[in-house]
């Protein structure tokens, strides 16, 4: 966390993410050299903030002095005046920080980048993660994260991206740039049913302590704190989501006694705070979650609650998974054949065309109506498109335990 | 990686000098603005609490206070990624009573949580 507050502080003065996350790690190297000399400073950040800084300034210096004599030589060339001692312990307010953090989180996440530069990019720098780190999780080869981060940081230079918060009237836009790129680092980490590797839980928490952060810097934001209270939720679930042996348990499926009972009760919490202030995409999902929260057992869900509220979401953002969900919760709400009905639509949705979740769904209602041949089509088709390895031997064996000729 | 702090004053000699809670409570939004910290609350004193235990067979119940010196004065849980983090935030609420009681003495201990992690399943 120092060292995104670092950057983001130093990044305010050189207009320059790359530079500025040299320039800490510079300061890093330092107190690295310093501090077991010298003991550790008393405020270990601010002692890390300054020595950046003054770098930065000697750096801006030099380049002014190079200014300077190139404009001796009669160039037209545009410099910075000095920042001086005061701007300099203006920088070091908090709020002040704070806002360069804002910055920082709304540089990374900017839509002239591709979604997988403003991944890769948010969590290098907000998040501090190594390159080498960041692959694994993605399991994406090292030098194509490495690529990614550098491509950002050229494109940013490149095409002028200003160290700034967004106007008033693009925040909302903007904003939901960095919320998306949380939700996809948490998902990343969240749908990784594999279990086997360590580093995507980590990514879930990298994400939460993301949006944790996000909370508190921009406090009146509704989906701001919607996003973390859906965050928040789904991870409560982690510990019950995989068995003994690593395999995916579905939400009717688990033990709720093993729901991280502080996590609902902060996913609730933020809940409460994002309703106040509005409703919007992340909100509507996190009452969804808390409607599961709520409920003690799979049976005492409020799914007419559930499929009410997909209904609102379909309407505020529309898309044909979004519809699917609603299926399930119409489903158990009012009987697998209204389900169906929904799921009936859907199949025709070009978008979904090679989504596991579709046949799967479809076979489960089927089974349901006790229409076991079609289920069992629905549930190889679902096995054939997924490429998760657990969620195949999970489909195939619904396809198994159907009463029938295989 | 959560972490859970105990904190206990082992001798205390004034009473808490004044903005010694606002620093806390500074410190305490810092950690949390940091996604660092996920709860944290302050306790009575043992008079107010109660000390159950199991020996040769019997339950009993005593109630505080207890007897030795120490008081455990707060909790907090983090959420972070190594010890050494931990480890930081509490040195920082540590230092914060050094610097600004004079006399104050105490210790924090640091326990890490387990969580999902510690039970997941060999690779398969």
């Amino acid at each position: 966390m120092e060292s995104a507050r670092i950057v983001a502080g130093v990044a305010r003065l050189v207009q320059d993410v790359g530079l500025a996350e040299e320039l800490a790690q510079d300061a890093l190297v330092a107190a690295l050299e310093q501090w077991p000399r010298e003991g550790i400073p008393a405020n270990p950040g601010g002692w890390l903030m300054s020595t950046a800084k003054h770098r930065a300034v000697d750096l801006l210096r030099r380049r002014t002095t190079y200014q300077r004599k190139l404009q001796e030589l009669g160039r037209e060339v545009g410099s910075r005046p000095d920042p001086t001692e005061a701007e300099l312990a203006a920088a070091l307010d908090p709020d002040r920080i704070d806002d360069d953090l804002l910055r920082l989180i709304f540089t990374a996440c900017h839509p002239v980048l591709p979604t997988e530069g403003r991944v890769a990019l948010t969590l290098r720098l907000l998040g501090g993660l190594r390159t080498d780190e960041i692959a694994r999780a993605f399991l994406v080869p090292e030098p194509t994260v490495g690529q990614r981060i550098t491509r950002a940081k050229r494109t940013l230079a490149a095409k002028h991206v200003p160290f700034e918060l967004p106007p008033r009237a693009e925040l909302a836009d903007r904003l939901g740039s960095v919320l998306e790129v949380v939700y996809l680092v948490f998902n990343e980490g969240y749908s990784a049913t594999a279990g086997a590797d360590w580093t995507r839980p980590a990514l879930c928490a990298e994400a939460l302590r993301l949006g944790r952060i996000l909370a508190g810097l921009m406090p009146e934001q509704a989906e701001v704190h919607g996003l973390l209270a859906l965050m928040e939720l789904q991870a409560s679930r982690i510990p019950a989501r995989t068995g003994p042996n690593g395999e995916p348990i579905l939400l009717p499926d688990q033990d709720r006694r093993r729901w991280d009972r502080l996590l609902v009760r902060r996913g609730l919490a933020a809940l409460d705070r994002a309703e106040s202030l509005g409703i919007g995409p992340y909100t509507l999902q996190a009452a969804i979650a808390a409607c599961h929260a709520r409920a003690r057992t799979a049976a005492e869900t409020d799914w007419v609650r559930v499929a009410a509220l997909y209904r609102v979401l379909v309407h505020v953002s529309p898309s044909p998974i979004v519809e699917l969900n609603r299926a399930v919760a119409v489903a158990n709400a009012t009987g697998p054949a209204d389900g169906l009905a929904i799921v009936e639509t859907l199949v025709a949705e070009p978008v979904l065309a090679g989504y596991p979740q579709l046949p799967a769904v479809r076979g489960d209602l089927l089974a349901r109506l006790g229409r076991h041949d079609e289920a069992r089509r629905e549930f190889s088709r679902a096995a054939e498109l997924t490429r998760n390895a657990r969620e195949r031997t999970l489909f195939l064996d619904r396809a198994a335990r159907l009463p029938g000729p295989p | 990686m959560r972490y859970l702090a105990l904190l206990r004053a082992t001798r205390t000699t004034a009473p808490p000098p004044p903005g010694l809670m606002e620093a806390i409570m500074q410190l305490g939004e810092e950690a949390t603005a940091a996604g660092a910290l996920l709860d944290q609350g302050g306790l009575a004193p043992s008079a107010e609490g109660s000390r159950l235990q199991v020996a040769t067979g019997k339950l009993s119940v005593t109630d505080g206070p207890f007897a030795e010196a120490k008081e455990t004065i707060s909790y907090a849980l983090y959420e972070v990624r190594s010890k050494e983090e931990a480890v930081e935030w509490v040195s920082r609420f540590l230092k914060l009573h050094r610097d600004m009681w004079p006399g104050w003495e105490g210790e924090g201990e640091v326990l890490r949580v387990f969580g999902p992690e510690d039970f997941a399943a060999p690779p398969a």
